[in-house]
């Protein structure tokens, strides 16, 4: 109920890393200053490939309310086949914002009423070296491109921590190839 | 240092920056990453400690109780079922005076089947003699745990370290870490009094006779009673120690100063609501937004459960025209436990409050802040609706 406070609703598959991508955008968002910031993974049961979703609320201000999002500001899509799936835009305030990890232009994707934010993370991520299939970190890119909320710069240094051991130089660029190739509309 | 990480993760990271000794535990959702967190510590050798994996929960306990009596510092943590298979070494436990310390990611109780969060499994606890102490966030969560060695240490007895399963184990926020050598500053090493050591053979935790008896010296040793009575004793000490031990905690770290419970907006408040855990943080909001409109209410968290702090939570709900008490656990067969034991505590006071009761989010229910929102307006508008029996919130009944 709180106005200051900006949700954001992750989709993606279990095992494709969107906790990870969100867990990394709220670091950012802390070291940008938002004292509030609280990502509560739906509670249960997860398979591998089957959709999952994970919230994230960030504010200047500590929050207190924990409970799952269901107006969310904005929604970041992992896997554009989501969308034949899972109605990503359940609950989306009026202009709000999707950003989309998808293969076609941008105005191959509809969704009225709202903004649209669409990049080719996966293949983008394979340009800058990382295998077929890994997106978490590439999304970033777009989310940075498209909300503004949070500097790139600082988000690929959060990339690099979270990363360490596992590609960080590769994810991180992956971030900044999709910041520069991100579409936005509507 | 902040880092953003699970509640489970600010646990384990207490448990390490405290130098466990001895980790006995058995897998259960939603504590296991704790476990698995201070595993991965053992093995990479940031914890300097024995790690025994074990088959059950009772087995944990064992290792712990077995542990302690050899002088080492030891943790455990479980929840729900896994809790209640340890009960008959959690009596024994607090009976030997061994000082362990456990969390609890509290979880609801089988049967029905629930994996989901509410406070039933440690609330069902209350009467067996540990120390009982809630988390309302992160923050809480490492820092309790600190000082709940401490604490343990310090007065010979268990020490249950409660927050809300998935709601904060498997949530993710901001938490600043303690540096180690100020809680090498802070904690002292555990150097019991007694301990099993094969140089110097003894027997603990003999038979004791309904009545007092000699001794292998000659001199009079206490009874069963007296045993009892000793841990009641030092149970009811154990609050002022504990508010002792958070106050130096707040000199170290710049934390604390709430042992007992939390206050929030409730200087000139005439309604006060009460919960445990994460709940009295959604409360806060739910405040707010009744100041908003004019109506004098604060919310208390409720931060040590046992041994109850009477003298605390009179001061904080005495004066008020209506006290409301929101809890996610039952005494079944009567009323929520924490509600029993607040109207108890303000009792002998000549002014008492009227007090409500409300249950919910039993099994992970979803509380909305908007039925928080219309619970408390009706307790504030019609304060004279409301009888013994609690309430139920959020209840799909379909009959």
């Amino acid at each position: 109920m709180r106005k200051d406070i900006i949700e954001i609703r992750w989709h993606g598959r279990g095992g494709q890393g969107a906790i990870t991508a969100a867990k990394i955008v709220a670091n950012g968002a802390f070291v940008t200053g938002f004292k509030g910031v609280v990502m509560a993974p739906t509670f249960g049961t997860e398979r591998r490939g089957a959709p999952v979703l994970t919230s994230l609320k960030i504010a200047k201000e500590k929050i207190y309310d924990l409970s799952p999002i269901t107006t969310p500001d904005m929604v970041v899509v992992l896997d554009h086949t989501l969308l034949d799936e899972v109605d990503v835009v359940a609950g989306l305030k009026e202009g709000g914002l999707v950003i989309l990890n998808g293969p076609r232009p941008l105005s191959s994707y509809s969704f009225p009423g709202m903004r649209v934010a669409v990049a080719d993370v996966t293949s983008q991520a394979v340009s800058a070296g990382l295998p077929p299939g890994i997106v978490n970190s590439g999304i970033i890119g777009a989310f940075a491109k498209a909300t503004g909320l949070v500097d790139i710069d600082v988000l690929v240094r959060a990339i690099e921590e979270e990363f360490v051991g596992k590609k960080p130089e590769k994810n991180a660029q992956a971030a900044r190839l999709v910041y520069a190739n991100t579409a936005i509309g509507g | 240092m902040h880092i953003i990480e699970s509640g489970n993760v600010a646990a384990a990271t207490g448990v390490k920056l405290a130098r466990a000794q001895v980790i006995a535990a058995y897998p259960i959702t939603p504590q296991t990453p704790l476990t698995e967190k201070l595993s991965e510590f053992v093995e990479s050798g940031q914890l300097q400690a024995q790690y025994i994996p074990v088959e059950s929960e009772h087995s944990a306990m064992a290792v712990c109780i077995a542990a302690t009596s050899a002088g080492a510092r030891s943790f455990t943590a479980t929840s729900a079922n896994g809790l209640l298979y340890m009960n008959e070494q959690l009596h024994w436990a607090v009976g030997a005076r061994l000082p362990i310390v456990m969390c609890v990611a509290n979880r609801g109780v089988g049967a029905p089947w629930t994996v989901w969060n509410d406070q039933q499994d440690t609330i069902a606890q209350r009467d067996v003699g540990w120390i009982q102490l809630y988390a309302n966030d992160h923050q809480q969560i490492i820092d309790t745990v600190i000082k709940a060695f401490k604490l343990a240490q310090t007065v010979s007895i268990p020490v249950m370290v409660c927050y809300d399963g998935y709601l904060l184990s498997h949530t993710y926020m901001p938490f600043e870490q303690p540096a180690q050598e100020l809680v090498d500053g802070f904690l002292p090493s555990f150097a019991p009094r007694h301990f099993l050591d094969p140089n110097n053979p003894g027997n603990f935790n003999t038979v004791t006779l309904p009545d007092i008896r000699p001794g292998v010296d000659g001199t009079m040793m206490p009874g069963y009673i007296e045993i009892r009575h000793n841990l009641q004793r030092d149970l009811r000490a154990a609050i002022d120690v504990y508010g002792d031990i958070d106050r130096d905690f707040a000199r170290t770290f710049g934390r604390g100063g709430c042992p007992f419970v939390e206050q929030y907006r409730c200087d000139d408040a005439e309604f006060v609501a009460v919960a445990i855990g994460s709940l009295s943080y959604q409360l806060r909001d739910v405040i707010d937004i009744l100041r908003e409109s004019g109506m004098r209410i604060g919310v208390v968290g409720v931060q040590m459960y046992r041994p109850f702090p009477s003298q605390a939570i009179v001061e904080a709900l005495s004066g008020r025209k209506c006290v409301v008490v929101f809890e996610k656990a039952l005494s079944y067969g009567n009323q929520g436990a924490l509600y029993a034991d607040i109207k108890a505590a303000l009792y002998p006071i000549g002014q008492r409050p009227q007090v409500h009761n409300y249950i919910l989010g039993l099994g992970g229910r979803e509380i909305k802040t908007a039925q928080l929102l219309d619970a408390l307006t009706l307790s504030c508008t019609a304060p004279d609706s409301f009888g013994d029996e609690p309430r139920w919130i959020g209840l799909k009944l379909q009959e």
